[in-house]
């Protein structure tokens, strides 16, 4: 753990940017290879939003930390180890189903997630809170809409996105984890308890899932370790590409 | 040049300068739909000036908008046109930008350029209700949404089915 990780807020908002960079990074290799164009525009869309939500909160992060590191220093210059970001956003694009289900699952969470940090104690999360909670409404009713055509679908389609479920299930506890840092920010009033809002996410997905056909899976066992920069193999190939020009050419500018 | 913005500067009271800035700012148009200038679309939030001192608000539409980026430099450098030495811009997140800032004179550029304007209070009825939106071209009713996401993260991708055109739609934020 480095010194930095102890300032809750540094931490705190280095996760946040750091679940929706790689998430982001993630939908942007769907570009020129999406099924059809208007989803190709779509991911690239998604994926905009959520490199913007990053930025913001990096440059928070930076600031946070007082330490002179800026945006672009967080985002290309740590190592996988000391990226905080959760698995689930961290794995393979797969079919376009993972990628919708994924899809799914995170921004079921993220939106109302969102919503209710807009009312944090913190102007500076609150003001990106804010921001990010209406886009990611767009995206909800984007792979809201999507499951539903593939899970009603062909019986391929169906098979497709009940696999893209079932894989991605287990990754869907970290969601709701909160540990001594996040706590700390709990008690403060700046951030909310991520556990309270399984609720209101399961009334966005249940509906969703029934109109699709998709059966929840049963098993409880969960993925972790994401948020103690223990990642799956994934995450080291995404920091490959992302990190490249500023690895082999330090400082290089536009 | 350079004498007569001294002279200028020298010359005018910081209210003075304020309405210069103002309009030199006013007048920067949106890269990607140009007939909109950054006061029609509500990007343009405060100009303050102070001892001589220039700098101007923007807020973002999209957190991602590429449009940003590029705004900010022609604010800059329309500032430094009129006149004003090392502008300083200035981004704020909140209050979070929303389509109902877009004055109805926009929405009317709009819709004559092509793009249906957003149509109703944003909000959650609007992020989720059935939106009839009006086919900017023909003006039918009878239209559907292709995708939720089009040539920018601003608008969505409709077509019209009593013309047959396909059109861009201003999505509510």
């Amino acid at each position: 753990m480095t010194r930095a990780d102890q300032t809750p807020l540094f931490a705190y908002s280095l996760r946040l940017a750091d679940d929706a960079l790689v998430l982001g990074h993630r939908l942007s290799e769907w570009c020129g290879h999406a099924p059809v164009l208007e989803e190709d525009l779509a991911l690239g869309n998604i994926a905009l939003d959520l490199i913007g939500q990053a930025r913001s909160l990096y440059a928070y992060a930076g600031e946070v930390e007082g330490r002179g590191r800026d945006e672009d220093a967080l985002a290309y210059r740590r190592d996988a180890g000391e990226y905080r970001n959760i698995l689930l956003v961290e794995q393979p694009n797969g079919d376009f189903a993972v990628t919708i289900l994924r899809q799914l699952l995170y921004a079921g969470f993220a939106h109302p997630f969102f919503e209710a940090l807009t009312t944090s104690k913190d102007a500076t999360l609150a003001a990106i809170a804010a921001k990010s909670a209406k886009e990611l409404a767009y995206h909800v009713r984007h792979a809201g809409e999507w499951t539903i055509r593939l899970g009603d679908g062909t019986q391929e389609s169906h098979r497709r996105a009940q696999d893209a479920l079932e894989e991605l299930w287990p990754y869907t506890g970290e969601m709701f984890e909160s540990d001594d840092v996040e706590r700390a920010l709990i008690d403060t009033g700046v951030t909310v308890d991520r556990a309270g809002i399984r609720p209101q996410w399961r009334r966005t997905l249940d509906p969703i899932f029934a109109e699709a056909d998709l059966q929840l899976p049963s098993g409880e066992w969960m993925h972790s370790g994401g948020r103690a920069g223990r990642h799956s193999e994934h995450l080291g190939h995404i920091l490959a590409e992302l990190q490249f020009l500023q690895r082999a050419y330090p400082d290089a500018r536009w | 040049m350079v004498i007569a913005v001294q002279a200028m500067t020298e010359t005018s009271s910081d209210s003075e300068l304020r309405s210069r800035a103002w309009a030199a700012a006013a007048a920067v148009v949106d890269p990607e739909i140009p007939v909109l200038t950054v006061v029609d679309l509500g990007v343009l939030r405060d100009v303050r000036v102070e001892n001589g001192a220039v700098e101007v608000v923007i807020t973002p539409t999209y957190s991602g908008c590429p449009a940003m980026d590029m705004i900010a430099l022609e604010v800059e450098l329309a500032l430094e046109r009129a006149g004003f030495r090392a502008p300083k811009v200035t981004r704020v997140l909140s209050p979070a930008w929303t389509t109902d800032w877009i004055s109805q004179e926009g929405k009317e550029k709009l819709a004559r350029f092509g793009i249906a304007p957003p149509k109703a209070k944003a909000g959650r009825r609007a992020l989720f209700g059935e939106e009839r939106v009006k086919c900017p071209r023909c003006g039918s009713d009878e239209t559907s949404r292709i995708s939720e996401f089009g040539s920018t993260p601003c608008k969505a991708l409709y077509r019209c089915t009593a013309c047959a055109e396909p059109f861009d739609y201003f999505k509510c934020i």
